[in-house]
């Protein structure tokens, strides 16, 4: 069992292994992208995504879904494009406000034992209205510090490369290693066994979204940080790009089996599924079943390995 | 009279009366607005409008009444392929009306069958299931469209639109489709099945009733019915549009859940369906006429599905 | 607290009941410093019950329980039993599948925190495996969820075992051993003798008679949710003690039933190894029979029935035999509960009266209006609300789907659970008159006196068959011997 081919050490291995197959194959075909400008080009809107897989991950941990990722998202990037810029502390109390909303839908979800499902999707509509309230036509400015930020020239590999491992790690640090991100896992895996040790299941879950609506700022942020301006459509994709990646990062629908580090690299992955295809000269028609297609071969992997442990 | 309280009580604490209690409020605070004026045609659009949400809510409430965890995500994709393809092959000749509607039925049942062999052989959620086929049936549909709006037989354009009094045809016939759904959910050993794995999958099985296979085809029917929708609004709308199936997401799910049927699974509601799809679009169309904008129509409308479900309550504890 | 008080924990007159049944009726229990105590009794008894209730994961409904002998506690719950040191392993593992052994640890003992808290989570639950299991090959980084069930029943025990800032006074083991070979197992006992010599106080609750003789130094019988014997060990053994758990309530004597006799050379209709595994013995099941399954509760004896009825597994590639089940556990395997009384009944049947592909209404009224006079269900109406029945007609009801469907052969799972003796008895009278038009029955049962209406009785330990009775051979010590036996 020990060894290479223990299916847990598998398991956690596939995201990266799908990532440099990919990688590999983008590089035969066109080894001009192994610059620091086809890097760039290739790893563009990564952060952004990665940031809106991390928050729907938070929610997964604690065996919900929620599927107004994307327009929250969109409504950061308009108040990001508008509030933050022109008057930051107005844009700071909206934000600061987004994360107690996030928080008090954990609370009325776990209070009312309500599907999440649902209720996030009720909120996607609440976010889009917002975000045409604050920006009825596309538009607006990116704060210049976002701007600096996400344009920041580092040294030998582009920013997104470097500000990804650092979130990843960040998160990983946050969730898989502290001691209370213990119990925060610990209540997506046995939610009993965790209230009957003394904690508090309202808590947990509260914590959790907000925390997600956290990652949903910084992922709107990113995001205008790249476009410099804004529109309510912008993120509506994310919602199902963030639960395809953090699937394909090796998390779990129920039972709190998340990996921070695994959805960073899902989020990347299917930002280069794009890419590859543009390479491959086929037309991007097939961008999103090209990511489709990636998630379904990733999910076929998992069951082959799971297979082989239950053998 | 005893009796006659008896009747009121249950027709109260039926729950899709409040859909059409609320559908009739909103119609008529937006009537009281413009005075009277377009009443009527009010009406008639709304149920023009109503018609496509209740096809795809009807395969919706079907998968949703399967119990927690099932819903299918595909259903966008689906309208929107199958609108392409039938649309492509039809080129606009009226002779191909019958075939095309098959085409468009068989493509959906090809995405049904997919996703339930999705969920069977990676052993995933529905969810994910629908959620990844989505992903590839989008990206067929936008490679075979080549995002131009293809445009329906004359005939086509004509039935879907065709009025009668005001009253719009395929309106009718899709009440009539949602009666046939109501006796099928209540009346066949298919919609006792559906909703007896829905309150208790596992005592549905110890009872007898081949669980796997009635999953399989209340996935394929639910796409089946998004291949139709997709058809007849590519007719109705002048052709099949790539973004066409977007909002039917949101709205598919928006339906069933405000016309009653239980999310918790095993209790579904057909009448529902029509009263909140009514709902639904009387209310953009009172807040139009207040002139408020866009904004706080969304805004509205995702508030009253939270308050709704809130109300509603979930699932029971444990 | 003072030296000279010596109990942890005292119980008295408590009372508990769930719906109609009595779980626990006033039970007085002290348990003091030192001491290992053991509980026996047979299923229904009232021992889970009473765990739960000194967990504080139950409320008892009327007595006190005094902690440290002070006043009793107002309102014992789950924070008063961490507060006064008792720990508790459930039958039901209750860790998180999801973390590692040191994670679980520190889900239990929330003082484990702060930088490093990793490696001393790790040290302290290491220590601990090594102090009750040396040599359990157990890595602190493994997740729960990989480990074997043995494992992870070691895991479960040693982190009730540590605790940091309060001290430990009770921990609770109920039938700790049930996954654990006889080397392990022989590890913990020697554990918990030592525990207790060194001051703390145990309760083990065991179907292994050895363990509890061997280990405790008291022990108390429970029967009907009373306390019926209590003696310290030395004055106990195996028979005295397997006398005691039998029931003192003298027999209906059913005695008109002599069972039927197998005749050589039939064929059975179905015949199961529940075990695959080499030397167990093999069920078989003739037509006309009804067959007994008995043993304690969750030794396999409903996942066999399962099994026959899905066609799964070790029951599979046998010719299929019309089959219905009636589900013991209501809730769970049987009741649809937004449903009326009457789709309740016709589910299992609703194929038969299909007409033009519709359910034909009147034929579906008929059948379970014909069963609902024939099993005696009381309601008004059978258009009701099934939950709006009793325990005892909601299982009349699941009977009437059984026995109104076609099924040439009804497994039943314990299905008189919380069921009124007057019902019972109108079922017991129901049962052998189908089964002397030629209907087989499957009857797994934890009521002694309900297999003297069985043909044929196999005993289940552990997921075998340990015993196999006729009709003739059928005692109750049998029964009691094989399912206690072994370990």
């Amino acid at each position: 069992m020990e060894g290479l081919l223990n299916p847990r050490l598998m398991r956690n291995l596939l995201p990266a292994f799908s990532l440099t197959i990919l990688l590999i194959l983008i590089f035969y075909i066109q080894p001009r992208t192994m610059s620091y400008l086809g890097l760039n080009l290739l790893l563009n809107l990564a952060l952004p995504i990665a940031f809106a897989t991390l928050a729907q991950m938070c929610v997964m941990t604690v065996n919900d879904l929620d599927l107004g990722i994307g327009s929250f998202v969109g409504f950061v990037a308009c108040v990001g494009a508008t509030f933050l810029r022109d008057t930051p502390a107005i844009g700071i109390l909206i934000l600061l406000g987004c994360v107690g909303v996030y928080a008090g839908l954990g609370a009325l979800i776990h209070q009312r034992n309500l599907p999440s499902i649902v209720v996030t999707l009720g909120m996607s509509f609440v976010w889009l209205g917002l975000a045409l309230l604050v920006l009825p036509t596309p538009g607006g400015k990116a704060p210049d510090w976002a701007r600096a930020i996400m344009t920041w020239k580092t040294p030998v590999v582009p920013f997104t490369i470097y500000a990804s491992i650092f979130v990843a790690l960040a998160v990983h640090f946050l969730l898989m290693r502290s001691a209370y991100g213990v119990v925060l896992r610990g209540a997506g895996g046995n939610p009993r066994s965790v209230e009957r040790a003394g904690w508090s299941l309202l808590r947990i879950k509260m914590a959790m979204y907000a925390l997600a609506g956290f990652f949903g700022i910084l992922s709107g942020i990113a995001l205008i940080g790249l476009t410099t301006s804004a529109d309510a459509n912008i993120a509506l994709r994310y919602t199902l790009l963030s639960i395809a990646g953090a699937i394909l990062g090796g998390g779990e629908f129920v039972g709190g089996r998340i990996s921070p580090i695994g959805a960073v690299i899902g989020a990347t992955t299917l930002t280069l599924a794009g890419s590859f295809l543009s390479f491959l000269r086929i037309s991007p028609d097939w961008q999103i079943g090209a990511q489709g297609g990636i998630l379904i071969i990733v999910l076929a992997l998992r069951v082959l390995i799971n297979r082989m442990e239950a053998r | 009279m005893n009796s006659a309280n008896i009747g009121l009580k249950k027709i109260m604490s039926a729950p899709w009366i409040w859909a059409y209690l609320a559908a009739f409020v909103v119609w008529l605070a937006t009537v009281l607005f413009t005075g009277g004026q377009g009443s009527i045609q009010i009406l008639s659009a709304a149920l023009s409008f109503a018609t496509f949400s209740v096809i795809v809510g009807i395969g919706q409430m079907y998968v949703i009444t399967l119990g927690p965890g099932n819903v299918d995500l595909s259903i966008p994709a689906t309208m929107t392929f199958a609108g392409a393809v039938s649309m492509k092959i039809m080129d606009t000749q009226d002779a191909m009306i019958l075939p095309g509607l098959l085409i468009a039925i068989g493509c959906g049942a090809a995405v049904g069958i997919f996703n339930y062999g999705l969920i069977r052989a990676l052993r995933i959620p529905p969810i994910i299931a629908t959620l990844s086929s989505s992903f590839l049936v989008q990206s067929a549909a936008i490679a075979y469209g080549r995002g131009i709006k293809i445009k329906p037989p004359p005939m086509l354009a004509d039935f879907t639109t065709w009025r009668i009094l005001d009253i719009p045809v395929l309106a009718i016939c899709v009440i009539a489709l949602a009666a046939l759904m109501s006796v099928v959910l209540h009346r066949t050993v298919f919609g006792r099945s559906v909703t007896a794995i829905g309150q208790n999958q596992r005592a549905a099985a110890l009872a007898g009733i081949p669980v796997e296979f009635i999953r399989f085809a209340t996935y394929v029917q639910s796409a089946v019915f998004a291949g139709l929708c997709g058809y007849l609004l590519s007719g109705f709308s002048g052709g099949a549009s790539l973004n066409m199936g977007a909002e039917y997401l949101l709205a598919s799910i928006a339906v069933v859940v405000i016309g009653g049927t239980s999310v918790a699974g095993g209790h579904s509601n057909v009448p529902g369906l029509w009263g909140a799809a009514l709902f639904m679009f009387l209310l953009v169309t009172m807040l139009n006429t207040y002139g408020l904008t866009a904004g706080y129509r969304l805004i509205l409308t995702g508030l009253i599905i939270v308050m709704v479900i809130t109300l509603a309550g979930g699932r029971k504890q444990d | 607290m003072p030296d000279h008080n010596n109990t942890i924990i005292k119980l008295d007159g408590v009372r508990k009941s769930f719906g109609a049944v009595l779980a626990l009726s006033g039970v007085d229990l002290e348990i003091r410093k030192g001491e290992a105590l053991g509980i026996v009794g047979h299923n229904g008894a009232g021992k889970s019950t009473l765990m739960h209730i000194l967990a504080g994961s139950l409320q008892a409904d009327a007595g006190s329980i005094y902690v440290h002998n002070e006043v009793p506690v107002e309102s014992y719950g789950i924070a008063e039993a961490q507060a006064a040191g008792i720990r508790t392993v459930f039958q039901e593992l209750s860790l998180c599948p999801n973390l590692t052994v040191a994670e679980n640890a520190r889900i239990m003992n929330p003082e484990i925190k702060g930088f490093n808290w990793r490696s001393r989570a790790s040290r302290q639950i290491l220590d601990k495996l090594d102090e009750i299991f040396p040599g359990h090959g157990i890595s602190a980084n493994a997740y729960v969820g990989d480990l074997p069930i043995a494992k992870r029943q070691m895991v479960e025990i040693s982190r009730a075992f540590t605790s940091i800032s309060t001290q430990l006074n009770l921990v609770i083991l109920d039938e700790p051993t049930s996954s654990l070979d006889a080397i392990v197992s022989e590890q913990l006992l020697t554990y918990v003798r030592k525990f207790t010599e060194a001051g703390g106080a145990c309760i083990l609750i065991s179907h292994l008679l050895n363990e509890i003789l061997t280990t405790t130094n008291r022990i108390i019988v429970m029967q009907d949710g009373k306390v019926v014997d209590e003696r310290e060990t030395s004055r106990f053994d195996r028979d005295s003690l397997v006398e005691a758990m039998g029931s003192v309530a003298e027999h209906v004597e059913n005695g008109e039933h002599a069972g039927k006799v197998r005749t050589k050379g039939a064929e059975p209709i179905l015949s199961i190894q529940p075990n695959e595994t080499a030397g167990d013995m093999v069920m078989e099941i003739y037509p006309g029979e009804i067959v007994g399954l008995a043993g304690l509760s969750g030794h396999g004896q409903t996942e066999t029935l399962v099994d026959i009825f899905l066609d799964k597994g070790k029951a599979g590639g046998r010719s299929r035999l019309p089959m219905a089940l009636v589900a013991g556990d209501r809730q769970v395997d049987g009741i649809f509960p937004l449903w009326s009384i009457g789709k309740n009944i016709s589910i299992a049947s609703h194929g038969e009266f299909v007409r033009f592909g519709l359910i034909d209404r009147d034929q579906e009224k008929k059948l379970a209006d014909s069963w609902k006079d024939k099993i005696g269900i009381q309601t008004p109406d059978l258009e009701n609300n099934i939950l709006s029945l009793s325990g005892g007609n909601q299982q009349k009801a699941l009977f009437a789907r059984a026995l109104g469907s076609t099924a040439e052969m009804i497994l039943m799972d314990d299905p008189m659970r919380g069921v009124d003796i007057g019902t019972k008895q109108e079922v017991y009278g129901l049962l052998r008159q189908e089964a002397a038009e030629g209907r087989t029955f499957i009857w797994y049962t934890t009521e002694m006196n309900e297999l003297e209406h069985c043909d044929h009785i196999y005993v289940f330990r552990e997921g075998n068959i340990v015993a196999n009775l006729t009709r003739n051979d059928l005692t109750e010590q049998k029964v009691l011997r094989a399912s206690f036996e072994g370990g």
